[in-house]
C-alpha cells in the first residue's frame, strides 16, 4: 500500500515536471545538438545545409585559408581568430569596468536605511528593464558628433575660451565598450547588493572592536563575504557580452566585429549556417570554460537568480 | 559603529554611477519633444496650434498636439501599432503558458522525488549559462530544418506551408521564460510552512482542495511575480525574437532595431518614452507584490 503510494507520488512529480522538461528539451537541448551536428556539415550552393562530417568550418575558424594573396595553396588568415580574441578581451574589459562601477553603488545601497534602500534599488531596476535596443539607441544619440556629450564638452570649453573640435566617438571600439558597460551594469549591481545585504552587521562591530580600521574591515570582512555576488554578477555579465551583437552593430558601425556579429551574418547575410554553427559552438565552449574555472575557484550561490 | 554610515568616496561614486545610468534616459525623453525632425541636435519644443502642422524645413514649428507632436505622430503609425499588438499577443500567450507549466514544475521539484528530477532541475540553468545567440540560432535551425522537411513530406504549398511567425516566436519565448518562473516559485516554496497544509488535511480536505484553498493562495504572490518577470522578459526580448520571427510577426524591439539602421525621427524617442513609462509602472507593481510577499501570511 505504502509502496504504491510512493510510486504514485513519483508519477505525480513526473507528470507535473513533464511539460517544462519536455519544452526545454525540445527547444534548448535539441537545438544545441542540431547546432553541433550542423557545424560539421557543408553549405550547398543555394545556402542549404548538407549533412556530412567535415572539420572544414573549424579549420577555417582557426585561420586555415585557401584564399591566399601570393598564390600559395594555403596560409594562415587571422581574421576569425582576431574576432574571437576581440570578443574575449572586450568581455573581460567590460566585466572589470562593470565590477568597479557596480561595487560602490551596491555598497551604497546595502548601507542605506531599509526605506531608502527600496528607492535606490528601484532606481537600478528602471534602466535594467528599459529595452536593450532602446538603451543602445540612447547611447547612439549621446555619442554622435552633434550629440549631447560633444555639446556639453564644447560648452565647457567655450566657458574657458578653449578651441574645441567635436570628438568622433560613435563607431569606435570605445563606444562599444561604453555601450556594453551600460547594458550590463545592473546585472552586476543586483547580485553584489544581495550578498552585501546578507552580511551580519555585528561582524563590522567585531572588526572595529578588534581594532581594524575601515579599510582593513572592508578588505578582510566585506569583500570576501561579497565574493559570491561578484561571481554571480560576472557570469550574468561575461556570458551575454560574449554573444551580444546589437551593441557592436549599432555603436560600432561596421568597424567592430564580434563573434555575435559573425554568427548573425552567417545566418542572415552570408547564409552559411554551418560556419555560423561552428562559430557559435566555439563561443559556447569559450564561455563554458571561463564560467567553469571561475565558479570552481569561487563558487556562487542564489545570487544568480536575483535579476 | 553606525551601519548606515558611508564614506564620501562611496557617496560620490554611487552618485556618478546613477548619473551614468540616467543620463541616456533623460536625453532619450528630452529628444522626444524635439522640434527637429532630423533629431540630431535639440532645436527646442513645438508650440501648440489649433490649425495644421507647420513645418519649416526639417523643423516642426507648430502642431495641434503641441510639444507632444511626436506622440500623436506615433499613434498614427500603423507599423508601430501592429508591432505593439504582436509584442503583447506574444507576451500574454507565452506568460500564461510559461507560468502554468513553470509553477507545476516548481511544485514537482520542491515537493516530489522522481526519476528525471536532476535532469529537470539542471535544464533550468541552460538559459543562464549559454549565450542567447547560441540558443537563437539553434532554435532557428530546428524550425527551418523541421519545417523544410515537413513542408516537403506533407507536400504543403502556399499559405499552408509552415513558416516562422508569431507561433514560433511565442513557443521560443516560453522556452527561456519557464526557467525564471520555476526558479522564482521554487524560492517561494522553499520558505513554505507545511503545517497549514497538514492542518487542512487533518480537517478532512483532500489534496486537490488543499492545493487550491491553502497552497495556491500562499504561493500566489510568488507565482504573480514570476509571471510579471516572465512577461517583462518577453516584452524585452530581442535576440530570440530576431532569429525566430517571420513576415508579419515583427515585435517592438525588432521594429526599433530596424529603424536604427535607417532615418531616425523623434518618433523613436516618443516610443521609447512610452515604453520607459510602462516599465516604470511595471517595476512599481513588481516591488509592491514583493513587499506583500515578505510580509507574513495570515
Amino acid at each position: 500500500m505504502l509502496q504504491r503510494l510512493r510510486e504514485n507520488k513519483s508519477m505525480q512529480g513526473t507528470f507535473l515536471a513533464l511539460p517544462t522538461t519536455l519544452w526545454l528539451f525540445v527547444l534548448l537541448i535539441i537545438p544545441l545538438f542540431l547546432t553541433f551536428v550542423i557545424s560539421f556539415g557543408q553549405r550547398s550552393p543555394d545556402g542549404d545545409v548538407i549533412f556530412s562530417f567535415s572539420l572544414d568550418n573549424y579549420i577555417r575558424l582557426f585561420g586555415y585559408s585557401t584564399d591566399c594573396p601570393d598564390g600559395q595553396a594555403s596560409c594562415f588568415d587571422p581574421l576569425y581568430v582576431n574576432i574571437l580574441w576581440r570578443s574575449l578581451s572586450l568581455a573581460f574589459n567590460t566585466t572589470v569596468l562593470v565590477i568597479l562601477m557596480a561595487y560602490p553603488l551596491a555598497y551604497f545601497i546595502a548601507r542605506a536605511t531599509p526605506k531608502q534602500r527600496n528607492m535606490f534599488l528601484f532606481m537600478v531596476l528602471i534602466p535594467l528593464w528599459t529595452n536593450f535596443v532602446i538603451r543602445v539607441y540612447a547611447w547612439m544619440m549621446l555619442l554622435r558628433k552633434e550629440g549631447a556629450i560633444n555639446v556639453i564638452i564644447g560648452w565647457v570649453a567655450g566657458l574657458f575660451n578653449l578651441p574645441f573640435t567635436p570628438l568622433e566617438m560613435l563607431y569606435t571600439p570605445g563606444a562599444v565598450l561604453v555601450g556594453m558597460v551600460y547594458e550590463f551594469l545592473p546585472f552586476m549591481i543586483l547580485p553584489i547588493y544581495t550578498s552585501l545585504e546578507k552580511i551580519d552587521t555585528s561582524l563590522y562591530e567585531a572588526a572595529a572592536d578588534l581594532g581594524a580600521n575601515a579599510l582593513r574591515t572592508f578588505l578582510r570582512v566585506t569583500l570576501p563575504l561579497s565574493m559570491p555576488g561578484v561571481v554571480a554578477g560576472t557570469i550574468l555579465v561575461f556570458i551575454p557580452v560574449m554573444g551580444t551583437f546589437i551593441v557592436s552593430d549599432i555603436l560600432g558601425g561596421r568597424q567592430v566585429i564580434l563573434v555575435g556579429n559573425l554568427i548573425q551574418r552567417q545566418f542572415l547575410d552570408a547564409r552559411d549556417p554551418t560556419f555560423g554553427s561552428a562559430a557559435s559552438l566555439i563561443l559556447m565552449v569559450m564561455t563554458l570554460i571561463v564560467t567553469y574555472f571561475y565558479t570552481r575557484k569561487f563558487g556562487f550561490g542564489e545570487e544568480i537568480v536575483v535579476a | 559603529m553606525n551601519p548606515h554610515k558611508r564614506s564620501p568616496f562611496v557617496i560620490t561614486a554611487a552618485t556618478l554611477v546613477y548619473v551614468f545610468l540616467y543620463a541616456p534616459i533623460v536625453a532619450l525623453v528630452l529628444y522626444s519633444f524635439n522640434a527637429s525632425r532630423a533629431n540630431v541636435t535639440f532645436e527646442g519644443f513645438i508650440t501648440q496650434t489649433s490649425e495644421r502642422v507647420v513645418m519649416d524645413g526639417s523643423l516642426v514649428k507648430a502642431s495641434p498636439c503641441g510639444a507632444f507632436h511626436w506622440y500623436c505622430d506615433l499613434s498614427k503609425n500603423d507599423d508601430v501599432i501592429e508591432a505593439a499588438g504582436n509584442t503583447l499577443t506574444i507576451a500574454f500567450t507565452a506568460t500564461i503558458i510559461a507560468t502554468t507549466i513553470g509553477t507545476m514544475a516548481a511544485l514537482a521539484l520542491q515537493r516530489y522525488d522522481f526519476k528525471i528530477k536532476p535532469f529537470s532541475q539542471l535544464s533550468l540553468y541552460i538559459p543562464i549559462v549559454i549565450p542567447e545567440i547560441v540558443m537563437g540560432i539553434g532554435i532557428l535551425t530546428l524550425f527551418s530544418q523541421t519545417f523544410g522537411w515537413l513542408n516537403e513530406t506533407l507536400g504543403l504549398t502556399g499559405d499552408a506551408r509552415l513558416a516562422l511567425g508569431i507561433g514560433t516566436v511565442t513557443v521560443s519565448h516560453i522556452a527561456f521564460m519557464v526557467p525564471f518562473v520555476t526558479l522564482v516559485v521554487q524560492a517561494r516554496l522553499q520558505g513554505f510552512d507545511k503545517s497549514f497544509e497538514e492542518a487542512a488535511m487533518d480537517l478532512g480536505a483532500n489534496e486537490w482542495t488543499t492545493f487550491w484553498r491553502v497552497t495556491f493562495p500562499m504561493i500566489l504572490p510568488g507565482v504573480l511575480s514570476g509571471a510579471l518577470l516572465a512577461f517583462t522578459l518577453s516584452l524585452d526580448d530581442f535576440v530570440i525574437t530576431f532569429f525566430t520571427n517571420g513576415p508579419g510577426s515583427t515585435t517592438l524591439p525588432i521594429y526599433v532595431y530596424g529603424l536604427l539602421r535607417r532615418i531616425i525621427t523623434p518618433q523613436v524617442n516618443a516610443l521609447s518614452t512610452v515604453w520607459i513609462t510602462i516599465v516604470f509602472i511595471a517595476v512599481l507593481l513588481l516591488q509592491w507584490l514583493q513587499s506583500r510577499e515578505t510580509k507574513p501570511a495570515h
